[in-house]
């Protein structure tokens, strides 16, 4: 067996409440497998079973091919957890939070300091090292959280939406962490609800909705699935939305959606794309407010893939609130 | 759809050794790590030991002086009564925080960090366990101490009121599994005081430890009899004001027994259900 990771027909309920509806899982060593889904979808749950937090009601699932059940203490001394919810505990410090879990992996007091100094340096937290956790903010709750489960030095680690609710800015510092993760060589699962974030970090992907995979690609594969990028543009004058449409439709081959208020979208495939619509837009002298590049929205994933849609609160409409 | 065999991207180094080392031969270290930890947060957080210090100190004053004069004749032979009995009734009530703040840590989430670890499955209970001593060691020198201030005298000696307090230690102990147990059944750790004082109030006052209950209705002395409490209540008279102790010290051994043989596994049996 080559994947590090492996779950076959994982099913969950919860009340009335089918969490995992039959969810098979694979990643080889040394990868990135990113578990991408709204709120809901079965993701957490997902996780909580493959890190022993949690029993499936029918299937199994393997690490380094210990089962996750029966040798679930080999399991734990293979993985690293890292919560949706930032688990650190607040009053203590910094360094106190880590050198805890280094006792509990059986580290000498010595070590555990100095793994913990190491880490707290790693994840650019040394200066607060000494301060109680309950005055970190959002970002280094999450960081420090992050280092937590890396104590260890496990091989496999599981990250459950390790930037959500971080703002953009912490959110691009969270990856640069994690790539440096990934190039130590330790194999990642890691659930978002960002495709650009699954695109960013991951050597594969699966989607899940509903307790279901309904997709698992490369992140190139997929976006070939649901179309690659879009160009949004949004024209200063209303008048010349004709003309965008025109263009649009031209350079994407396939017909423009208004996707907002005087606004169109269109699925693009090449690079040169958005520099053809530059220079296509400014021949025809049509000024613009708004011009973008982007990767579909988890909405537009799920758009193309279930012809769901995404509702605000991040489930897909039709499925019922989990605590996953 | 269903995800078959991957394509492996190029394979990158991996990384060395994973932490090794026997689980069994660490769990008392185990235990002293989740120990530890409680013991930071309660130096951190002094206002959560309002309930091992001033506390125990409102009752005392309160029940010696205003009701001290009418049940014991006065304040100072009621005072010889009380102590030994409060102490008694506060260190069982003293675990409630303790049901409390498990809840609470696995709300937050802590805990699910301890269940991932390699480590025995019932360390974060025991640990937090074995540091709630601290608490109980803090109420009694704060409940001894100001019982003393006030006026209150051991008549036994020094020794026998130590193992007078060791027995309600260790009776405080086993009786926090309750609390325990509570704290991983039910979904807030306000709800886990609700439930505990439902318990605890009852086996205050309906036992020894405020009156003599030669004046209650005879179903009520047996309950009072029967009452765990009671049972702590007399041996702490007898080991700090004089009496006889052998037969009650003999029931709060049996009952600390059947609180552990009880409690404990159903507390660990609803931690490892709790998701």
């Amino acid at each position: 067996m080559s994947n590090i990771i492996e779950a076959e027909g994982l099913k969950k309920r919860f009340g009335t409440t089918q969490a995992l509806d039959g969810v098979d899982l694979a990643a080889g060593e040394g990868t990135v497998l990113g578990i991408l889904g709204p709120n809901g979808a079965g993701k957490t749950t997902a996780v909580r079973i493959l890190a022993t937090l949690l029993q499936a009601d029918s299937g199994r699932a393997t690490i380094d091919g210990y089962d996750v059940v029966k040798d679930a203490g080999k399991v734990r001394r293979t993985i690293g957890l890292t919560g949706q919810y930032a688990s650190v505990d607040e009053d203590l410090t910094g360094i106190q939070n880590l050198v805890l879990i280094g006792n509990l992996l059986n580290l000498s007091g010595r070590d555990a300091k100095a793994r913990a100094l190491e880490l707290l340096e790693w994840f650019g937290l040394a200066d607060a090292a000494q301060r109680r956790a309950k005055t970190y903010s959002g970002g280094m709750r999450r960081r420090l959280d992050l280092a937590a489960s890396l104590v260890g030095r496990p091989r496999v680690i599981f990250l459950d939406e390790p930037t959500t609710a971080l703002d953009p800015a912490k959110r691009q510092d969270m990856w640069e962490v994690l790539r440096r993760l990934v190039t130590d060589g330790s194999t990642v699962l890691l659930t978002t609800q960002y495709l650009e974030e699954a695109d960013a970090l991951a050597d594969e992907i699966s989607v899940i909705d509903h307790g279901k995979v309904i997709a698992h690609d490369t992140p190139d594969g997929l976006k070939r699935q649901i179309g690659g990028q879009r160009i949004r543009v949004k024209p200063t004058d209303r008048a010349r939305m004709e003309d965008v449409h025109r263009i649009l439709a031209e350079i994407g081959g396939n017909e423009p959606q208004a996707s907002g208020r005087d606004e169109l979208t269109v699925a693009v495939n090449g690079e040169d794309a958005l520099a053809a619509t530059v220079g296509r837009l400014a021949a025809d002298g049509i000024a613009v407010t708004e011009l973008s590049l982007h990767l579909p929205s988890l909405d537009e994933v799920f758009m193309t893939l279930t012809g769901e849609r995404v509702a605000g609160d991040g489930t897909t409409t039709g499925s019922k609130e989990v605590a996953a | 759809m269903t995800t078959t065999a991957t394509t492996q991207p190029a394979r990158r180094p991996v990384p060395q050794a994973a932490v090794t080392g026997a689980a069994s031969g660490g769990y008392f270290r185990h235990i002293i790590a989740i120990a530890k930890r409680s013991l930071i947060k309660m130096v951190r957080t002094p206002e959560a030991l309002i309930d091992v210090t001033l506390q125990p100190i409102i009752f005392l004053l309160l029940f010696t002086y205003i009701f001290g004069g009418a049940i014991g004749g006065s304040s100072a032979d009621y005072l010889q009564f009380l102590l030994p009995g409060l102490l008694a009734q506060s260190i069982a009530q003293a675990g409630v925080a303790l049901g409390q703040n498990l809840n609470a840590d696995i709300e937050k989430g802590v805990f699910d960090r301890f269940r991932s670890l390699p480590i025995g499955r019932s360390v974060p209970l025991v640990g937090a366990v074995i540091a709630d001593i601290g608490r109980y060691l803090i109420l009694c020198v704060v409940t001894l101490g100001f019982g003393m201030i006030m006026g209150f005298r051991i008549e036994t000696n020094a020794l026998a009121a130590t193992a007078g307090i060791g027995i309600s230690i260790a009776f405080a102990l086993c009786f926090c599994w309750i609390s325990v147990f509570v704290g991983m059944k039910v979904r807030t750790s306000g709800a886990v005081q609700g439930i505990m004082f439902l318990i605890v109030l009852p086996l205050s006052f309906a036992s020894n430890t405020f009156v003599n209950p030669e004046t209650m209705p005879d179903w009520l002395q047996t309950f009072v009899k029967i009452n765990p409490i009671s049972q702590l209540v007399t041996t702490m008279r007898g080991l700090m004001i004089g009496g006889p102790v052998q037969e009650s010290l003999m029931w709060t051994l049996v009952w600390m027994a059947i609180l552990l043989i009880v409690f404990v596994p159903l507390a660990l049996r609803a931690y490892r259900k709790r998701t």
